[in-house]
């Protein structure tokens, strides 16, 4: 007897569904990003996403149901992206979901998006990897937690300013390179040499496991334009320098998450680490979180590439497990941005 | 109009002039805070939080991905930051007339992408960078949206 899902998930730029059978085994996962939309304005805009969401959401549903060749009596449960996120973003999904639940009589799921992140490397194992260290590393998320069961996760420490992602984005900013930033810079990271400039690793109170980034982005600033300045010294750069920048500013951030990391398994007793959220599709994160967790014999999961950006098959499998332990919502949840 | 400039020249500093202008922010005010990325805003908000007694374990972070922060203290604060609007009708979108109208406190990095959705009597902060760690704050306001915990300069009568 099978259990199956379908997930649903628009907390941001992407929109997204799944079906996800007994918690692991993704059917479909389709994904619909705006990220051409967002491109001109370099970020996420969010009325333009919501305005998205409203047309693409029925389209990605059916998609993901034909792919996994569902149709809605083996439906179980529908999981949806309820906070965090833009608000507008978030209504879309949960009005989508709550619709269905209603016409077709079946049970839904109120899920946690970073919490969603957090499970994702699970979904790669296979089982449950609890205990764990978890990062998720996102635009909008820094985030280390304690998880030791898809429903007992206790944040450890986040970000006291920007996230991770948020100075990947802003220092592509300021380095004048197109949007997303991340990939750019980790494209750039592999040509530039990562010593070449020494920014700063914010590591705050020897105990602490928050993050802060905010320090790092005003160091790239004032190397590409002068101490105090905040223009007129891109043009200066050649293509080598910029790759330079970009390498040693990508090691700093990787140097911390690493560092942190480490120190909340010192802390919590763990042996093993789960990685998500986009940044940590980020190559060279990946790369040095697996030998740090080598180096002391602990076991490293990564989220699948697919499933560190936003996607819904990590919604389903959480609804899953959510949903397996009598944790289904009534018709009357909000949405909440945070 | 009173208008004053002040220079800090350390992160304390600047968290201190925050605290200033927090403690005398009273319902229903807006600061708008403009200034070059890294200049600062989100540290300064930190301190304001601080001065409208934020609870300590409440994280004042960075609101450029979700737009809107949301804190509770002596009155209810919108961290807000049109980082990533495209205009005015966007702020619009996500409620921003409601917040106004609510009695809380507004605090809004890169004020000036959404100018002419902002109440006319609101304290302008502008920030530059001056140095490694030295800040100008800019800060204009009228006369009785002027920060009362926050000197005046003595000819501004």
């Amino acid at each position: 007897m099978t259990t199956i899902l379908l997930g649903i998930e628009s907390s941001c730029d992407e929109t997204a569904a799944a079906v996800v059978v007994d918690g692991f085994e993704v059917r479909s996962s389709v994904v619909a990003s705006q990220i051409d939309l967002h491109r001109k304005y370099g970020g996420v805009v969010p009325e333009i996403a919501s305005r998205a969401h409203i047309e693409r959401i029925d389209g990605v549903i059916r998609e993901a149901m034909e792919q996994a060749d569902v149709t809605r009596d083996d439906i179980d449960a529908i999981a949806v992206t309820r906070t965090p996120g833009l608000i507008g973003s978030l209504l879309i999904g949960v009005t989508a979901a709550k619709t269905l639940a209603w016409h077709w009589g079946k049970p839904i799921v109120a899920v946690n998006h970073v919490l969603a992140h957090v499970c994702s490397p699970s979904i790669e194992a296979g089982r449950g990897i609890w205990p764990a260290v978890a990062l998720v590393v996102s635009g909008g998320h820094t985030s280390l937690y304690h998880a030791a069961d898809f429903d007992d996760i206790t944040l450890l420490g986040q970000t006291a300013d920007d996230a991770a992602g948020e100075a990947f984005d802003k220092v592509a900013t300021i380095l004048n390179l197109p949007y997303p930033g991340g990939p750019e810079i980790d494209m750039l990271g592999k040509k530039g040499n990562v010593k070449a400039v020494a920014f700063p690793r914010t590591m705050l109170k020897r105990d602490s496991l928050d993050f802060s980034f905010s320090g790092i982005k005003t160091a790239v600033l004032y190397h590409v334009h002068g101490p105090g300045k905040t223009s007129g010294g891109l043009e200066k750069l050649t293509e080598a320098d910029i790759a330079d920048i970009a390498a040693s500013f990508q090691e700093a951030v990787v140097d911390v998450l690493v560092a942190k990391t480490m120190r909340a398994l010192d802390q919590t007793g763990c042996d093993c680490v789960a990685l998500s959220g986009g940044v940590a599709a980020n190559s060279r994160l990946r790369q040095a979180m697996e030998c740090a967790c080598s180096q002391r014999g602990a076991t490293f999961y990564a989220a699948r590439l697919a499933y560190c950006v936003d996607n819904a098959a990590m919604i389903a499998a959480l609804g899953y497990h959510q949903f397996q332990r009598g944790q289904t919502a009534t018709l009357c949840f909000d949405a909440a941005a945070r | 109009m009173i208008e004053h400039t002040f220079v800090t020249n350390s992160l304390e500093e600047t968290a201190d002039l925050g605290r200033r202008i927090g403690r005398s922010l009273q319902a229903g005010a807006c600061v708008a805070l403009n200034g070059p990325l890294g200049a600062g805003k989100t540290h300064l908000v930190k301190g304001i939080a601080v001065g409208l007694d934020v609870p300590s374990d409440v994280m004042v972070n960075s609101p450029t991905f979700v737009i809107i922060n949301e804190y509770p203290g002596r009155l209810n604060v919108y961290h807000i930051d049109a980082y990533r609007l495209s205009g005015s009708d966007e702020l619009s979108a996500t409620g921003f007339d409601e917040m106004l109208a609510s009695g809380g406190v507004i605090l809004i990095e890169w004020a000036e992408r959404v100018a002419d959705l902002l109440p006319t009597n609101r304290l302008d902060v502008r920030i530059e960078h001056t140095g490694d760690h030295a800040r100008r704050f800019a800060l204009r306001a009228a006369k009785d949206s002027w920060p009362a915990h926050v000197d005046q300069p003595s000819d501004s009568a």
